[in-house]
């Protein structure tokens, strides 16, 4: 299903994943992404039970995207990410329990409970607190890459979006902007085919955002984002062109979300028939399959158990976990506090 | 005349234009991470920036430190938020402060939002200069839009109106680790404002060595004990044409400049109000929703037995701006406007 809207392809094998996987590389995949898929079914658990505050707009189906990304990505890499957060986060190395503590709401959270689902992040690993405003990362992006130009580093940017922003200004401002400015940056558009309830048909005459690249003069890529294997390697691509300064790059992965927009959203805008379509294409089962025949069904049910036991911890540590303060809702809004020192 | 200038110190004199490109020049030479990033700012044989702020810096910096940017005001302020969050130092330019509304997401969504929801793990030290203020361009290129961002949690907003106060703020703003929007009115750049300002000499005293000028701190520009002004821009130059002249009526004014709308220095506002009793507000940003309506409730709250008479606010009126003269000096604060409100406050 891939293909390359410009005739000169990018060099291939400069990264790991390009080439040859071997067995042990493939499990450590379908760990990250049964962790992520099992995330979020845990969570939208405890959810209904009242334990997390807000909304939750949640990732299943999209796994591979995430995971396949963020495997060719090294700690200093930057990503942006969106309203749904929760993949990105996991798959860029968020610390479990810290991001299970911020979705309750604690001061254990790896934003001390005052981003929440949809601005899970941490700069230590990479990530700036998601951004939840459809396109807002697709100019923010352009600023990481800009200062690793500036600071002469080899640091790439990815900057994941949905399908609905590529009808943004943001999406063609940043897309073009990067553009005429060499910046190492993959836009990785994840084309779940809904805007909320909205059909992309309904809303695009052009069918695939990656066609939109040409208009700017970056290299656009349709990838089966159902399938991890083939993410890892157009983004293995993707990534070692924009760190060898050849950026930006435009990747769109075709996908699906199992789940609704958001926690109340009982999918009446799409047919059963389209969801079975999809979900015959799991990428988590696909990944399984191929794995029960390399590593055998043994080591499969290990893992799994073993991120069940990692999500029973983090739920717990979550639980545990102190309330933030009341008073710190008002720290943080500045670095450099200038006192007020106003007279009864 | 030079009121409410800082006193002359036998030194130079600069514009405010002058003024900012000095600053500017200082702090790239000081830290490398310090960028200009906008539209018409450094391309070879252009304009310098729409006000011409720039001119020259490029022969001294280069085109990697001064980015000339397409018309996509989005992404000049996103590449700043962007880059500001990596460590840089970046002053955009919009050219006019009415283009901000082009930019307002990444502006009140992203700069000023990202330290809190990162719970302070990052910060976003940028420079957002932004031209204000009419001088007959009309509707889409006069506005003074200080206060919607006045409203935003997570961003300093200053206004800067001498050169003195220019050049130390500015230094101070790019040294500063929060989102800053920088407002300059368009006829304090230079010479050109002076017929408009009144006759006033718009260059000031600017020392020669190294000196910064602190977010926060309020300026008293004309001490007096009748009444107090508190102005900003255009505005202030006006509220001090009309001091001298009701200082010939036994009409005292203390006319301040707040200098930083965000925040504000209610110390020096508070103490002026204190000894006066009295407070006219004057500026060029329209009326309804505009920063005076803050001010005068701040003072409502804090100060009001010490007040004497009903606090007056003298601003644009809630119109669009008309580009003929005739009209557009009707919408802006005048003297006549401003001395008419002082001598209502002071009659009351």
């Amino acid at each position: 299903m891939s293909s390359d809207n410009r005739a000169a392809s990018a060099e291939p094998g400069s990264e790991p994943g390009t080439t040859e996987v071997d067995a042990y590389d493939e499990l450590e995949l379908y760990r990250r992404m049964q962790l992520i898929r099992r995330f979020e079914e845990r969570v939208y658990l405890v959810y209904l039970q009242g334990e997390i505050p807000g909304t939750l707009h949640q990732y299943q189906g999209q796994e591979a995207v995430a995971v396949g990304v963020c495997d060719v990505l090294r700690r200093t890499d930057w990503i942006t990410s969106t309203h749904r957060p929760h993949g990105h986060a996991l798959a860029k190395g968020v610390d479990l329990r810290a991001a299970m503590a911020e979705l309750y709401g604690k001061a254990t959270g790896c934003c001390g409970g005052k981003g929440g689902s949809m601005h899970l992040g941490d700069p230590s690993v990479g990530m700036l607190p998601a951004i939840a405003i459809v396109g807002g990362g697709n100019t923010v992006v352009t600023g990481l890459g800009l200062a690793f130009k500036l600071m002469h580093t080899d640091q790439v940017a990815v900057c994941f979006f949905g399908e609905g922003a590529s009808n943004e200004g943001a999406f063609h401002e940043g897309l073009n902007f990067a553009a005429v400015q060499h910046l190492p940056i993959v836009f990785a558009c994840e084309n779940n085919l809904y805007g909320a309830s909205t059909p992309f048909t309904l809303t695009s005459l052009v069918p695939d955002v990656a066609a939109r690249a040409a208009a700017y003069g970056v290299r656009g890529e349709i990838v089966d984002g159902m399938d991890v294997l083939a993410v890892r390697e157009a983004a293995g691509r993707a990534v070692a062109d924009a760190r060898a300064g050849a950026g930006p790059i435009l990747l769109e992965f075709k996908t699906y979300r199992f789940a609704g927009h958001s926690r109340g959203d009982v999918r009446g805008y799409r047919s059963r028939e389209e969801e079975a379509e999809w979900k015959g294409r799991d990428p988590i089962v696909r990944i399984r399959e191929s794995l029960a025949l390399t590593v055998g069904e043994e080591v499969l049910d290990a893992t799994d158990t073993g991120v069940e036991a990692a999500l029973d911890d983090a739920i717990e540590f979550a639980r545990q976990s102190p309330l933030p303060r009341a008073e710190d809702a008002l720290t943080d809004a500045y670095a450099t506090v200038i006192s007020r020192e106003s007279a009864p | 005349m030079t009121a409410g200038l800082p006193p002359s110190q036998g030194g130079r004199r600069l514009t405010i234009a002058e003024a900012l490109r000095e600053a500017i020049a200082e702090e790239m030479r000081h830290d490398e991470k310090v960028f200009l990033i906008g539209e018409d700012v450094g391309v070879p044989g252009g304009f310098g920036g729409a006000f011409g702020v720039y001119l020259g810096l490029t022969e001294e910096f280069g085109h990697e430190r001064i980015i000339d940017t397409p018309i996509s005001e989005k992404a000049i302020a996103g590449a700043a938020v962007g880059a500001a969050l990596m460590g840089m130092r970046p002053i955009p330019d919009l050219q006019y402060s009415d283009f901000l509304f082009e930019c307002m997401d990444e502006l009140v969504n992203q700069a000023a939002k990202m330290r809190y929801m990162s719970n302070g793990k990052l910060s976003v030290p940028m420079v957002l200069r932004c031209p204000v203020g009419t001088a007959n361009r009309g509707a889409q290129h006069g506005q003074s839009p200080e206060s919607y961002f006045v409203h935003v949690p997570g961003l300093k907003v200053v206004c800067v109106s001498d050169a003195y106060h220019a050049k130390g703020l500015l230094k101070s703003a790019v040294r500063d680790d929060d989102p800053v929007i920088f407002f300059e009115h368009k006829l304090l750049y230079g010479s050109k404002g002076r017929e408009q300002a009144g006759g006033m000499d718009l260059t000031s005293y600017v020392p020669e060595e190294e000196y910064f000028f602190p977010i926060g701190k309020a300026v008293v520009k004309r001490e007096g004990t009748s009444v107090t002004v508190v102005a900003t821009h255009m505005s202030l130059y006006r509220s001090l044409a009309a001091a001298e002249e009701l200082a010939r009526d036994g009409i005292e004014c203390e006319v301040i400049d707040p200098l930083t709308l965000l925040p504000l220095d209610e110390e020096t506002i508070f103490a002026s109000v204190r000894k006066t009793g009295r407070l006219v507000i004057a500026h060029e940003d329209t009326l309804t929703g505009g920063w005076g309506g803050e001010l005068a409730a701040r003072v409502a709250e804090e100060c009001l037995f010490s007040l004497e008479a009903p606090i007056r606010r003298v601003a644009s009126h809630d119109v669009p701006l008309p580009v003929a003269p005739v009209m557009e000096q009707t919408v802006v604060p005048s003297v006549a406007r401003i001395t008419a409100a002082i001598r209502r406050c002071c009659e009351g």
